[in-house]
């Protein structure tokens, strides 16, 4: 997908963001001096231990969260405000309970005022994809984690975003599940040119799906180092045996031990 | 006589089997209820002005109903218009608690005390002010149903998530969208929960207030019938009562599974 050369302009831009949170017991520093380039139709994940500020940092990119220092552009420009030409997952489904899966799709488009025969086609097209085409009518509760959470995508992605922010999308997830989304997801992405800013606190879960691995450090948050994933696309749930992907889970699995992450002894 | 042969035709289409199981249990247990109290009345010779038997009370309806009518429809009255009142105030002030700090700081806690106060003890203040007619009652019925509506519409507006306010701000929604779409819907299951209870809570209110002074109304039939010892006619108007209030939650339970269908599903997929 990145084949266009860094002459490109960034699609996301950031550079020197600083966040503090100032809280009862003083001032916390989330993050600190974050610098990182994303360009157009890149999968790029961010790794790091629970508190590390990754969150804050999607927070940050969709305008929901102000930073406290440095500059955050988004096609050149600069993010003042809630930026609603995105798509966001959050860790909970967020469905609303009182409307059928198709409904909760179809919210995107409602909110937006978009046309609405237009919507309903493709929301129908959407949750065909990620094979929910039976399950239109159901009701949030009537729907298991996982079905609830490929609502929720298709949701996202409703009004074709350029960006799509995923804030661990599966971590509520059992872990065939979550295989499964994480093919949904690819299929989702190959079928159209957008950005995913990808947040996981599983390794291989971030190689398997990304182009670039972030590594933050626990708090305060900084990039500790970026890893190009080299690995052939469309990846199948195979190439997590391939010698070329248990590499990297090494190497990022090194990092985080010399970062005093995992501790063995 | 002529009823016999129908009888046993439903009998056969419809086994006593199924009959039995499409009545539900609690009705059986009322009419073992009633027959109890009518067989225990007879055979120990229970005096009427101590306990009427439920067919005694029966009667007492059907011959005193010229006079029961048109008393339940006053008392019927005051519950209605002083419910409709209390959700006309309950749910914007409810609304404006969530949506300003001034009135969640400033005025909510002050609503919140006042419910310490006894609402009986000033019932007779309200007879003081309003006089003998039927506004003292709707009063009592506001403040002693509007409570709960206030407590829950506001439980429910504050029940949406942080996830969903980003949600919602991301997709660029703006304050009106933010209520009609995501606060509103997610409070009217707490908000039916706090209608339900303020029907009860209406009867309670207009009988009390009937109690403190009215020259009409089932309350005052009650009173005027304890004066004289009538217990069958005490217990007649009782049953009117409770048969009203009855009526009004089944309203509202009604209501309530047409405005929330997605409830149902919930009690749906319970059963399964």
């Amino acid at each position: 997908m990145p084949s266009h050369g860094a002459l490109e302009a960034p699609h996301v831009s950031i550079s020197g963001v600083t966040k503090v949170f100032s809280g009862r017991k003083g001032e916390v520093e989330a993050l600190r001096t974050v610098d990182l380039d994303i360009r157009r139709g890149e999968f790029v994940s961010v790794v790091g231990p629970s508190g590390c500020g990754k969150s804050t940092l999607l927070m940050l990119l969709s305008g929901l969260l102000g930073r406290s220092a440095g500059e955050i552009t988004i096609d050149g420009a600069s993010i003042a405000g809630p930026n609603s030409d995105l798509g966001i997952v959050f860790q909970q489904d967020v469905l609303l309970e009182w409307r059928s899966a198709l409904d909760n799709v179809l919210l995107q488009a409602e909110i937006r005022k978009s046309d609405m025969g237009e919507a309903r086609t493709r929301a129908r097209e959407l949750l065909r994809m990620v094979s929910l085409q039976d399950f239109e009518d159901a009701y949030p509760r009537e729907l298991s984690g996982g079905m609830r959470q490929r609502v929720s995508i298709c949701r996202s992605l409703l009004h074709q975003p350029p960006l799509l922010l995923m804030d661990e999308p599966f971590g509520a997830l059992d872990a065939m599940t979550r295989d499964q989304l994480q093919i949904d997801l690819l299929k989702l992405c190959a079928a159209r040119d957008m950005t995913v800013f990808f947040i996981t606190h599983s390794i291989s879960e971030a190689i398997f799906l990304s182009d670039r691995v972030v590594v933050m450090t626990p708090r305060p948050g900084r990039i500790e180092r970026v890893m190009d994933i080299d690995l052939p696309r469309p990846r199948r749930l195979a190439l997590r045996e391939d010698p070329k992907f248990i590499g990297y889970v090494h190497e990022l699995t090194e990092i985080f031990k010399s970062l005093g992450v995992f501790k063995e002894e | 006589m002529a009823s016999v042969p129908d009888t046993t035709y439903i009998a056969r289409r419809n086994p006593l089997k199924t009959l039995g199981e499409r009545i539900p249990p609690a009705v059986w247990t009322l009419i073992a209820l009633l027959l109890f109290w009518e067989v225990m009345v007879r055979l120990r010779e229970i005096p009427q002005y101590i306990l009427p038997a439920p067919s005694v009370i029966f009667a007492e309806i059907v011959s005193y109903w010229h006079r029961l009518w048109p008393n339940a429809l006053v008392t019927l009255g005051e519950i209605l218009f002083g419910f409709a009142c209390a959700v006309c105030i309950a749910v914007p002030l409810a609304v404006s608690v969530v949506y300003s700090q001034f009135m969640a700081r400033a005025v909510f806690p002050i609503i919140v005390m006042s419910q310490t106060i006894p609402k009986v003890a000033i019932a007779p203040l309200l007879l003081t002010w309003f006089g003998y007619g039927v506004t003292p009652k709707i009063v009592i019925v506001i403040m002693l149903s509007f409570f709960p509506i206030v407590i829950n519409t506001v439980m429910g507006l504050r029940a949406t998530t942080p996830e969903m306010l980003y949600l919602a701000r991301s997709m660029g929604a703006n304050g009106w969208q933010i209520f009609w779409k995501f606060r509103l819907p997610k409070a009217l299951p707490f908000i039916f929960g706090g209608l339900k209870l303020a029907t009860a809570l209406s009867v309670i209110g207009a009988i009390v207030a009937e109690f403190i002074g009215a020259d009409k109304g089932l309350g005052y039939l009650i009173l005027i019938a304890g004066a004289n010892f009538d217990i069958a006619r005490q217990f007649a108007s009782i049953i009117l009562i409770s048969l009203m209030g009855m009526s009004f939650f089944g309203l509202l339970t009604w209501l309530e599974r047409v405005a929330i269908p997605w409830r149902e599903s919930v009690e749906l997929s319970g059963k399964g």
